[in-house]
């Protein structure tokens, strides 16, 4: 009898803790003590800042001199403005960050027909000219996604940021097929244990609601008593669902962002909720105007099981890290993805908007985007 | 000998105990089916008679008809594989109509027609075993106090399942049947109407429930603690104090300054539990029909204090904010 109690005594312990992640954390206070804005990070499990490839070969200043390469080559109608050598320089490096194998396919040819560089008969070319599009307006008309960065006006994405030397990159949604409209098989898109909401039983495609078109992601009650706002429990699961993304992708808690006393508040959240902010609208334009609006230059090999075409969300740049690559300013090397190199930046910050907050530490003012309704041609 | 308890180490076999004989109008008792021994550990050693009844019956055909209704909904959803039936049980739900239908009877039955027809059954088994618990005290010469601790959880649940989803006009605020779906769904309404905790009557229900729990907790020490005195015979002790009482109140009154009586730390008990749901039920009714963001109407009525703001502002306010 007391040999079974002992047994249990140390059997039972040992069971209720096989859930628990052992090993030291690095706990850092974000917010007013006793709010619980606390960050928990377990060392052991956070994830590894991956190697940033070098440039293909050094920039120098007096390669950017030159024609530039919209007389050079024909039929250059994005990045025409960069010098020649400036030119094949952001070519080679792309080619180690997209199709970086030796074959029939990869390398220049990936995108290009060798008998013909100029020919946009291969579909990689079409869909790769509007990429240079989207990261050149991510780069200028987001500036304000990035405003917590230190990199300043090196803060931003290369193709890197995302594909990491995959054709396609490795972290993207497409939708599911719709529910079928019977019992069998039928989740309501919910309640399963899906990796995209960290295994909850959450709605587990917020992406197609909320990462695409306009649809309102605010679901807290806006003021004390009910107004015209109106938010339905499983809308509010569907954010819920979309926050599990965020919160895994970023690699943070609840309260990197919001002081949790009361989600929906602005003034009691930190600034990377703006940043936050900013990311979801950069993602739904990408989205719409960059991705989606390819149509059918996308063959049916990059689509997903319902037809639409794999799209970013935070992950696909993000991998686990608050700062995508740790915060590395790639972008350094690559001033021919800055948009609006050398032309005109197009987003204009508005004036700055200062809160009554005597007390609180100084914190970058919130700015916002001018215009990001239109595609960059 | 029906007399035993878990203090006692013996465990007696002779006659059965049949209970008291009832009058008209009752239906006949099952059993006795025997004594057990591991049950006897914890409490009686003798199993039966069970008064089944018509209610009995009825509720327990009912809440089977619910219960399967439910889990056949959660094995078609995984297209009638077993194993997986396991594994994901946890996961599984039977989800309440979406806001389309509002309060409509009848929605299509994968769109919540079975969550409304399972739901019903399982109210009719429910709200049936209470008139069983009531009617069955009555037989027995007993006060209806169980009868109405247990109507006050009902009221919880119907709040939770009926009465609030009419007050907001759509089933879709219902719960959905299911283990981890519920949890979300309560964590989704606690984040929807700005933090329940912030709600005063669910602040009144956890301080019932937690006081609960501590009542327990005082009273089956120190029924136990005089055990050795007799002290487990609580009503032979409530008309005739013994010593067992007299120690046990001492106790409290030199720890504390103030001691239950007997009787009295039952209606303690009994309070907090139903004060629990009963409050419970009233913090979930006013949420959402009343009141929207439960932690700005905690500040707006110095309930809970406000933070100095961080100086963030809604980026969606300021000019040029792309939409």
């Amino acid at each position: 009898m007391t040999r079974k109690l002992v047994t249990l005594v140390f059997v039972l312990p040992a069971l209720l803790l096989a859930g628990c992640e052992f090993g030291k954390k690095a706990v850092s206070q974000v917010g007013p003590r006793g709010t619980g804005l606390n960050q928990v990070n377990d060392s052991s499990s956070m994830t590894k800042v991956a190697a940033v490839p070098e440039p293909p070969y050094p920039l120098t200043p007096d390669m950017l001199e030159g024609p530039r390469a919209n007389v050079t080559y024909q039929n250059v109608k994005v990045l025409g403005d960069l010098s020649t050598e400036e030119f094949n320089y952001t070519m080679a490096a792309i080619t180690n960050w997209i199709a970086p194998t030796e074959g029939e396919n990869a390398g220049c040819n990936y995108c290009h027909n060798p008998a013909n560089m100029a020919s946009d008969e291969v579909y990689t070319k079409v869909v790769a000219r509007r990429m240079f599009q989207m990261t050149r307006s991510i780069n200028s008309t987001w500036r304000p996604h990035f405003q917590a960065s230190a990199n300043g006006e090196n803060a931003g994405v290369t193709c890197w940021t995302c594909h990491r030397g995959n054709a396609v990159p490795k972290y993207v949604w497409s939708s599911g097929l719709p529910t079928p409209n019977k019992l069998a098989g039928n989740r309501r898109g919910q309640n399963m244990p899906a990796p995209t909401v960290a295994y909850a039983s959450l709605p587990n495609d917020p992406f197609t609601a909320l990462l695409q078109g306009k649809n309102n992601v605010r679901v807290g009650g806006p003021s004390a008593y009910p107004t015209a706002h109106k938010a339905s429990i499983q809308s509010t699961e569907q954010t819920y669902g979309l926050m599990m993304h965020m919160s895994q992708g970023l690699g943070v808690n609840c309260t990197y962002c919001h002081n949790t006393q009361n989600f929906a508040n602005w003034a009691q959240s930190r600034t990377q909720r703006v940043s936050a902010w900013y990311g979801i609208k950069m993602v739904r334009d990408t989205n719409d105007n960059y991705i989606t609006s390819l149509g059918s230059v996308w063959p049916a090999n990059r689509l997903g099981p319902a037809g639409d075409p794999k799209k970013v969300y935070c992950t696909t740049c993000h991998q686990g890290l608050a700062k995508p690559l740790g915060g590395y300013p790639m972008l350094k090397d690559y001033p021919g993805l800055k948009g609006g190199y050398h032309s005109d930046t197009p987003g204009a910050a508005a004036p700055p908007v200062t809160a009554a907050a005597p007390e609180a530490e100084p914190v970058p003012t919130p700015v916002a985007a001018a215009d990001t309704t239109k595609p960059a041609a | 000998m029906a007399y035993q308890n878990i203090f006692t180490q013996l465990q007696l076999r002779g006659e059965y105990e049949p209970g008291v004989p009832l009058g008209p109008h009752n239906d006949p008792r099952y059993g006795p089916f025997g004594y057990t021994y591991w049950l006897g550990k914890l409490g009686g050693t003798q199993i039966g008679p069970v008064y089944l009844g018509k209610l009995g019956l009825a509720s327990l055909i009912f809440g089977t008809l619910a219960f399967c209704i439910i889990g056949l909904n959660f094995w078609a959803q995984v297209n009638w594989d077993p194993i997986q039936f396991v594994r994901q049980l946890f996961w599984l739900a039977l989800e309440p109509p979406p806001a389309k239908y509002g309060l409509r009877i009848l929605p299509p039955l994968q769109e919540g027609g079975w969550w409304l027809i399972s739901g019903f059954f399982l109210t009719l088994s429910v709200l049936l075993w209470w008139v069983r618990t009531y009617v069955r005290a009555k037989q027995l010469g007993m006060g209806t106090h169980i009868a109405w601790a247990f109507a006050s959880a009902i009221w919880l649940y119907l709040v939770l399942g009926f009465i609030r989803p009419l007050a907001m006009g759509s089933w879709s605020e219902a719960v959905p049947f299911g283990i981890f779906p519920h949890l979300d769904w309560t964590a989704a309404f606690s984040i929807r109407y700005g933090n329940l905790f912030y709600n005063p009557f669910h602040a009144l229900s956890i301080v019932f429930l937690y006081g609960s729990a501590l009542l327990f907790a005082m009273h089956g020490a120190t029924i136990l603690a005089v055990g050795r005195y007799g002290g487990e015979r609580e009503i032979e002790q409530i008309t005739d104090r013994g010593t067992a009482s007299e120690r046990a109140a001492l106790f409290w009154r030199w720890t504390m300054g103030f001691n239950a009586s007997m009787e009295s730390i039952h209606r303690w008990a009994w309070w907090f539990a139903v004060l629990t749901t009963l409050t419970g039920g009233i913090g979930i009714l006013l949420t959402g029909t009343v009141v929207d963001n439960w932690y700005l109407w905690a500040v707006e009525h110095h309930f809970a204090l406000a933070y100095p703001a961080t100086g963030i502002v809604d980026p969606a306010t300021l000019p040029g904010a792309p939409q």
